[in-house]
């Protein structure tokens, strides 16, 4: 907070720039464009001043790292004590072909897994099925039984990596396999560490690959959280996502808005469930995109984390600070990539990634250049792996804590961002809460109006990007892009074929069959999973057998 | 009477890929630009979607796969159309399709395939000049 | 005419071309309505209706299962609205109506509202007969709307569902007037939400007061369509009332004011077109005249009417 006179001094000093000193060069040689808007359609000034920020409270508003409310960073030493997670998301294939490259990337100074699988694995469909036709192995690895799984972390220690599993409708099947290839490695459910995305809501809106309906899928989710509060303190229990609903279109103030509406209705499912909120809120995660607006960006981690904290100091009473802090992981903006000239990606990938790391994220992945033709090639997986490092070892912006932090602009934006969401949320909770607007279809219709205003705001040209609207040449097709083997699908069915026919069929059918008493009633469902894939039940049998019991979520969409 | 040609498109996410921020933006942009659209959702097999086409009658069926299972989904479609003797209608498709995949599928009987950075005007101009009224 | 024989032996591809046909206001498409006419009369048409949101299609689809199973085939016809000011329509209806999308023994056209504002084209009624001949047990028309679409659909159907939601307390008022009296059927959607019971309340006492005497009284039915809850029943009615109006006089009544209706509809579209054709160069100097009161609108009326000499 300022001094009032002084703001008024500078209001006037301000005012008399624009009109001597501005007005002098603007009639001559007026501005680019009558007005200025960052990325998310937020207006932007000529200059900001301490009048902008007038109203911030340096104590109460941004605080110091690792104390409430967390705006400059949820650790109090931040990047000097120890640098983000350099976590790359990958997998594609079989589990021997990604394990490959699991393994490469470690030895290239990787510090965490992230396992990408294909979209049959996150379906609960097994490679045999028809509708996997086509898809086996293609955006991830394929998963059918927890043989894939073994294989999959075949020669990784998992007690001392930490693994995040892009996995969100079948997350119990696939934690299950994870504890189950732990205990043939000798490690023990407690030493586990890592992140299951288990994010359903944004599925419903965003990214497609639900099964069940809302209430049962919520079940799961709250399942999995008393599972682990119990069994692996270390486990992060979902990744409440903002990525995929900013790739869908969303503004930066939506992805706040929606994503943090969603983490308010899993806390909210997690209490009702007769969760304490202090046992299971420390293990919530958060994870974010990174878009070409640098100081937008930047302004949106830390607008998210102090109104993550807020909400949950003030509504639902959280005492144990680490259930007030918002940890993140943070993906580079896929659909900001260029098909065309694709080493510019390059550059782009770099300026988000600079925008996560002054903003303060806890993992991140760098997008390849050439994801928007292919899955990236292992040269191109390198690349994005060293932009990390370069901004780690050598930009010099992990020296010091939240150094963006009392730029006048950088606050306002903040301050908006986080008044913005704030309005969305209230929005949202007069709806009924988030699952209730997503029914209604408030929060697509929002996110598609973004959407298309965004393509015709390129299409007039109001908007540039660089090699698509402006600056085109002619291009040879890039070359050496990533094939995924087309036998893979074949190869998966005959492992099937040969496990079905070599597994104790009994003890699978036996727990099944127990699975679905289970699901039938109000009991964890996580030990009767457990049982399934220690037998070797594929992760389309239990997925089925659930489906049985739930039913399966049919979508209301929305354009 | 007055005759209408009001070109009638179907816009179709074939396979399980769940990413539909491009079709619904195609479809959004058909329909401004005078055409109806028939949109179908998420996760559709080849047979549903021919079999829609042929239902609603359509002039033009849009695809679109972010997912790489393109080569095997694309010509699937065409390949219906043709038992089905539908293959009139015209088929393009879009989504993260590498350009040494493009000759094969248009050889396939896809007509276009637009890829990422398209302007939407484009694929309407496309349309309008291709349909077989 | 091979079209009309596909038509009447009820193939797909004959069914959606002679559609086509009709939405394109094509000349062929009248011939065409002709031959087909003696065919028509066979099916039950439902109209379904109810405002934005409350679950129409999810409906239609789960009756359609429903009516599948006992065997008998459907076409339904999916109305949405289109843009007065592109011409372009999202027509998102079968979304819902996924599962029937492979079966056999069902047809499923989406429309555009086109020339008719807020209401029901030409090109639904002539679509129902096209479905109607080419053997469907039942037509379904299902649109969006409160006002007059509702009005119109009672010109079309034999049987009008109207579906309401709860939640929407004010809307039963706002569609009480004119449009309540058409419900056949009140089937009041969503009713595991709360306030369902109070809808109900609120259609039984306007129902109340509307009912004439002698008349019989319209049943209301609570649906929950995303699980298929009250299905069974919305069936049982119809098929009741179809039986009933069917054996008494209603339906012939019914469709007699139809035929009515639509037979001054396409006399006025024709003379209209006719004239509009003929005279256009005419109507363009009368304007010219109006506006000058050298002549009354009325006169030039007469004048434009008048047989050629």
């Amino acid at each position: 907070m300022y001094d009032k006179d002084y703001i008024e001094k500078i209001n006037e000093k301000k005012k008399d720039w624009e009109e001597t000193t501005v007005k002098k060069v603007t009639s001559k040689y007026p501005e680019r464009y009558e007005k200025f808007y960052t990325n998310s359609n937020q207006e932007v000034d000529r200059l900001y001043t301490e009048s902008d920020i007038q109203d911030l409270d340096y104590l109460e508003d941004l605080g110091f790292p690792g104390q409430y409310p967390y705006t400059r960073g949820v650790q109090p030493t931040m990047y000097r004590g120890r640098l983000w997670t350099m976590r790359q998301y990958a997998g594609f294939g079989n589990a021997e072909e990604s394990n490959k490259r699991y393994k490469y990337l470690l030895s290239q100074g990787q510090t965490g897994l992230s396992v990408a699988f294909d979209l049959p694995t996150q379906i609960g469909y097994d490679s045999d099925q028809p509708l996997s036709q086509g898809e086996v192995g293609k955006v991830g690895v394929a998963i059918d039984s927890l043989k894939d799984m073994e294989l999959l972390f075949n020669g990784i220690p998992l007690d001392k990596v930490s693994t995040s599993m892009t996995i969100n409708a079948p997350a119990s099947v696939l934690l299950a396999m994870y504890i189950a290839v732990a205990e043939k490695q000798g490690v023990s459910p407690e030493k586990l560490s890592g992140t299951i995305q288990n994010d359903i809501l944004k599925e419903y809106v965003a990214r497609g690959t639900y099964i069940f309906p809302p209430q049962p899928s919520m079940r799961l989710i709250t399942n999995i959280f008393e599972f682990c509060s119990a069994n692996l303190p270390r486990w992060n229990t979902i990744s409440i996502s903002g990525y995929h609903i900013r790739e869908a279109g969303a503004t930066a103030i939506q992805e706040v808005a929606f994503t943090l509406a969603n983490g308010i209705a899993y806390v909210e499912a997690a209490i009702n469930a007769g969760l304490d909120v202090d046992e299971f809120a420390p293990r919530l995660s958060f994870f974010f995109n990174a878009h070409n607006d640098l100081l937008e960006e930047v302004a949106k981690f830390r607008a998210a984390r102090r109104l993550w904290a807020r909400i949950m100091k003030e509504r639902f009473k959280a005492k144990k600070p680490k259930s007030l802090m918002l940890r993140f992981h943070t993906q580079t903006g896929g659909s900001t990539l260029t098909a065309q000239q694709p080493d510019n990606n390059i550059v782009r990938v770099t300026l988000q990634a600079l925008a996560a790391v002054l903003g303060g994220t806890q993992s991140l992945h760098t997008n390849s250049r050439d994801e928007a033709l292919a899955l990236p090639s292992e040269d191109s997986v390198r690349i994005a792996l060293r932009t990390q490092q370069i901004i780690a070892h050598e930009s010099g912006v992990a020296e010091t804590i939240d150094p963006l932090a009392g730029s006048y602009y950088v606050e306002s934006l903040t301050n908006s961002i986080e008044q913005k969401a704030r309005e969305y949320i209230e929005k949202i909770d007069q709806l009924g809460g988030s699952p209730k607007a997503i029914e209604k279809g408030y929060i697509q219709q929002e996110i598609q109006d973004s959407a298309y205003r965004y393509q015709m705001d390129i299409e007039s040209g109001r908007r540039i990007v660089v090699g698509v609207n402006k600056f085109q040449i002619e291009e040879e097709p890039p070359k050496g892009l990533l094939k995924v083997d087309p036998e893979v699908g074949r190869k998966q069915e005959e492992q099937l074929k040969e496990l079905k026919s070599s597994r104790d069929n009994l003890a699978v059918q036996e727990a099944l069959k127990e699975l679905e008493a289970k699901a039938k009633t109000d009991e964890n469902v996580m030990p009767a999973v457990i049982k399934c894939v220690k037998c070797y039940a594929t992760l389309g049998e239990i997925c089925d057998t659930l489906r049985g019991v739930f039913g399966e979520y049919k979508a209301s969409v929305i354009i | 009477m007055t005759q209408t040609n009001t070109i009638r498109v179907l816009v179709a996410k074939p396979g399980l890929d769940g990413h539909d921020r491009g079709a619904k933006v195609i479809a959004r942009a058909l329909r401004d630009a005078g055409m109806e659209v028939i949109y179908t959702g998420l996760r559709q097999t080849p047979e549903q979607i021919v079999e829609a086409a042929i239902q609603e009658d359509v002039d033009a069926i849009g695809l679109s796969i972010l997912s790489g299972a393109h080569n095997f989904l694309f010509p699937k479609v065409v390949e219906l159309l043709k038992k089905e003797g539908a293959d009139d209608i015209l088929v393009i498709g879009g989504g993260v399709i590498p350009d040494e995949d493009i000759p094969g599928l248009k050889e396939a009987g896809i007509a276009e395939i637009f890829t990422p950075g398209t302007p939407t005007s484009r694929i309407v101009e496309f349309i309008k000049e291709n349909v077989k009224h | 005419m091979d079209l009309i024989q596909s038509v009447l032996n009820g193939e797909k591809r004959g069914i959606a071309k002679m559609i086509t046909l009709i939405e394109k206001n094509a000349p062929e498409a009248i011939e065409a309505l002709k031959q087909i006419y003696q065919h028509t009369g066979k099916a039950a048409i439902i109209g379904i209706t109810g405002p934005p949101g409350s679950g129409k299609s999810s409906l239609v689809n789960q009756l359609t299962k429903k009516i599948r199973s006992e065997d008998k085939k459907v076409g339904i016809i999916a109305i949405d609205p289109t843009s007065p000011f592109t011409g372009g329509a999202l027509l998102g209806d079968r979304i819902r109506m996924q599962e029937l999308a492979l079966d056999q023994g069902v047809f499923i056209r989406s429309m555009g509202s086109r020339g008719a504002l807020g209401g029901l084209s030409r090109a639904s009624y002539d679509a129902a007969k096209v479905l109607d001949a080419a053997g469907m047990d039942y037509v379904i028309i299902e649109t969006v709307g409160v006002g007059q679409s509702e009005i119109d659909i009672v010109k079309l159907a034999d049987i009008v569902a109207l579906v309401l939601i709860p939640g929407m307390g004010d809307e039963v008022q706002a569609i009480k007037a004119g449009v309540m009296e058409i419900g056949d059927v009140f089937v009041v959607n969503k009713a595991d939400k709360d306030g369902a019971n109070r809808v109900v309340t609120e259609i039984e006492m306007m129902l109340d007061l509307n009912t004439e005497k002698d008349a019989a009284r319209p049943p209301v039915i609570k649906t929950i369509a995303t699980t298929g809850e009250g299905i069974d029943e919305l069936n049982e009615h119809i098929k009741k009332y179809w039986h009933q109006i069917a054996n008494s006089n209603e339906l012939a009544k019914r469709r007699k004011e139809r035929i009515r209706s639509e037979l001054i509809s396409i006399t006025e579209d024709h003379i209209l077109n006719q004239i509009l054709s003929d005279k256009s160069s005419k109507i363009d100097s009368m304007v010219k005249d109006i506006y000058e009161k050298k002549i009354d609108p009325y006169s030039a009326m007469e004048l434009l009417i008048a047989p050629e000499k």
